[in-house]
């Protein structure tokens, strides 16, 4: 379709295009900021207010924060949970979807239903704390992967993509004596694989950005998470009065709190692309069946 | 907005799980083409030829159970004196004890309104603002710039609560912040926007644009995506300008996209976000932060109260599954199509 452009409408998309562009850089700004300052000198940081380039350049942040043990730990752990986790999670995630795709099973559409329910009601905070402390899993890292395992949107998404996948392919196998779990292994899951690494690039997220369940579940500091050690660190002082963070702790320079930022921030920007890739996709699997 | 979409986004999941039922074994298939293999008969028979699927089930059953419907059970301690060594079940009951000191704690008056006015602040700002940002987005012919810009503002979604608030506290650090310096430079003033209450509101919202006004704008866009294009051609030929176009064409035609997302945000309401709230939360901006989540954290975990911090979360969820039927009849009796 052609629309005709009135001098109106090309003042109007001249001024919009600048105005979306700004946007984007505004969105931006905060990271060009912390970036550049996380390779600048603590003189620099101090001295001028903002700048996207720092005029000497250093690594003095880096190296302090990758040699202090408290950070690399937590990093450490951090990565650790995470992998474990999204390796957890999504395995459970796709043996329940599975079963839940065969539409002859009897018992499916109680559990569906009762998948349903947990998604708009939920214990809450306290009742689950609760639980978790009743599991002896304070402390534990299992805190972190297991309480979210599952996420049940995620769940009927690739129940359903299971479900839309020829059904001639596992009458084949079937004939040729494949049993079920052979046939989810060997030819469901080889043919889902963008599917899932979408989902697992989610919950990978979900875990490494997760600041609740620490906070929750680990008390003990010396098992903090990158997120509780960013807290500890960017919040400049207890004048939060809120309990968690350290007593004894002073605050770091600028400079490491630009740096950590950073190290949180990576590993997240890395995957975005993606992400990106696949969430538009995924969000509209979900409309189209609406 | 990440809320809404998700909350969406599990509603339809929600809608399809219920509706792919016609197929079920229980219920025999009308379509005689999609007629049910299993042998019917008795269910040992039927679990017997399945035993494989129902034992790759269990373990998403049990955490289903344990992780899920556990806490549900474990919401009883809200009319109960629980007493951690004797356990959910054997605590006794006191019936509605704590929503009555609840009710007549100043506290709540105090929660109420703050949980209230952020509400209203992210429903009456960050809201439309997603709708504008999408308007202007989907008027992008470029498609260069478009990508571009959207591949931006989508960031800050996937980004956590902990790095949005320790971006805030160098952005307005006293003294120092660039933005701190910026507009106390341009107003002359002196403000500690980290501690001063009267910043605390603005702030959470402003967090709450950079973050989620971007990522909002996926469900518009794809609204907008299907609005009927002859409707424009013929709108051109009787002279509509650009913003009659919107006005007439664009808005009703995503109108009841906009209708289904407002109801999921007021349902949404009282869920201000527990991490980032916490997280801006200090000694000095207590009074106008505490909302029900937070408080439910900080009498429920720190003092230990979780019998009263219980009732106080299930009185959130409740008005929160009240908000959204309510809504959702409200758009019903003014002839919209609502939500369910």
């Amino acid at each position: 379709m052609k629309i005709h452009n009135t001098t109106g409408g090309r003042i109007f998309d001249a001024a919009n295009y600048v105005f979306l562009t700004l946007i984007g850089v505004i969105t931006l700004l905060p990271f060009i900021y912390v970036f550049a300052g996380s390779f600048a000198t603590e003189a620099e940081i101090t001295r001028r207010a903002f700048f996207v380039w720092p005029e000497q350049f250093s690594l003095g942040s880096y190296e302090y924060i990758f040699s202090t043990p408290a950070f690399i730990r937590a990093l450490v752990t951090t990565v650790l949970v995470t992998a474990v986790g999204t390796v957890v999670q999504l395995i459970l995630t796709v043996t329940m979807a599975y079963p839940l795709a065969k539409r002859n099973l009897r018992g499916r559409q109680l559990i569906l239903s009762l998948v349903v329910f947990a998604m708009v009601f939920s214990g809450g905070m306290i009742p689950t704390f609760l639980l978790i402390k009743d599991l002896g899993l304070l402390n534990s890292y299992w805190a972190l992967i297991l309480p979210a395992a599952i996420n049940p949107f995620s769940l009927i998404i690739i129940k359903n993509f299971f479900q839309e996948l020829p059904a001639e392919l596992e009458e084949s196998a079937k004939m040729d004596g494949a049993t079920e779990v052979g046939i989810l292994w060997r030819i469901l899951l080889p043919l889902s694989k963008p599917v899932l690494a979408t989902f697992a690039l989610f919950y990978a997220v979900g875990i490494w950005n997760d600041f609740m369940s620490p906070l929750l579940y680990l008390s003990d500091n010396s098992k903090w998470t990158l997120q509780m050690y960013l807290r500890q660190v960017t919040a400049s002082s207890d004048l939060l009065g809120t309990g968690n963070v350290d007593p004894n702790y002073i605050p770091p320079e600028q400079g490491i709190k630009f740096a950590v930022i950073v190290v949180a921030t990576l590993p997240i920007l890395i995957f975005y692309p993606f992400l990106q890739k696949h969430f538009a996709k995924g969000m509209l699997i979900g409309s189209v069946k609406g | 907005m990440s809320q809404l979409t998700d909350a969406l986004a599990s509603n339809i999941g929600a809608g399809d799980g219920a509706r792919t039922e016609p197929g079920n074994a229980g219920k025999r298939s009308k379509k005689p083409g999609k007629a049910p293999k299993v042998p019917r008969g008795k269910f040992s028979v039927h679990f017997a030829h399945y035993k494989w699927l129902y034992l790759l089930l269990l373990p998403g059953v049990l955490y289903f159970a344990v992780f899920r419907y556990a806490p549900m059970y474990g919401v009883s301690i809200a009319f109960k004196d629980y007493v951690p060594f004797l356990g959910v079940n054997a605590s006794p009951w006191v019936g509605f004890t704590h929503f009555q000191d609840f009710f007549s704690n100043p506290d709540f008056g105090r929660l109420l309104g703050n949980t209230l006015i952020l509400a209203f602040l992210n429903l009456g700002v960050a809201f439309p603002l997603t709708i504008v940002l999408a308007l202007l987005l989907n008027e992008v012919r470029l498609s260069i710039l478009k990508r571009t810009v959207q591949t931006l503002v989508y960031i800050p979604h996937f980004l956590s609560w902990t790095i949005v608030a320790s971006l805030s506290f160098l952005l307005f650090a006293l003294d120092f912040g660039p933005l701190f310096l910026f507009i106390n430079n341009v107003l002359g003033t002196d403000i500690d926007f980290l501690s001063d209450p009267a910043w605390f509101r603005p702030l959470i919202v402003l967090q709450e644009i950079w973050k989620n006004t971007g990522w909002g704008t996926i469900i518009f866009l794809a609204a907008l995506a299907t609005v009927d294009q002859d409707q424009y051609e013929a709108a051109i030929i009787d002279g509509a300008g650009r913003f009659r176009r919107v006005w007439h064409i664009t808005l009703p035609g995503i109108r009841s996209t906009i209708i289904v997302m407002l109801i999921l945000a007021i349902g949404q309401m009282l869920n201000t976000g527990f991490e980032q709230i916490y997280l801006m939360t200090n000694a000095l901006n207590r009074d106008v932060a505490d909302v029900f989540d937070t408080y439910v954290y900080f009498v429920g975990i720190t003092q230990g109260a979780y019998s009263y911090s219980t009732a106080v979360g299930l009185f959130k969820s409740l008005v929160g599954i009240v908000l959204i039927f309510g809504t959702n009849a409200l758009a019903k009796r003014f002839n919209q199509s609502g939500l369910f």
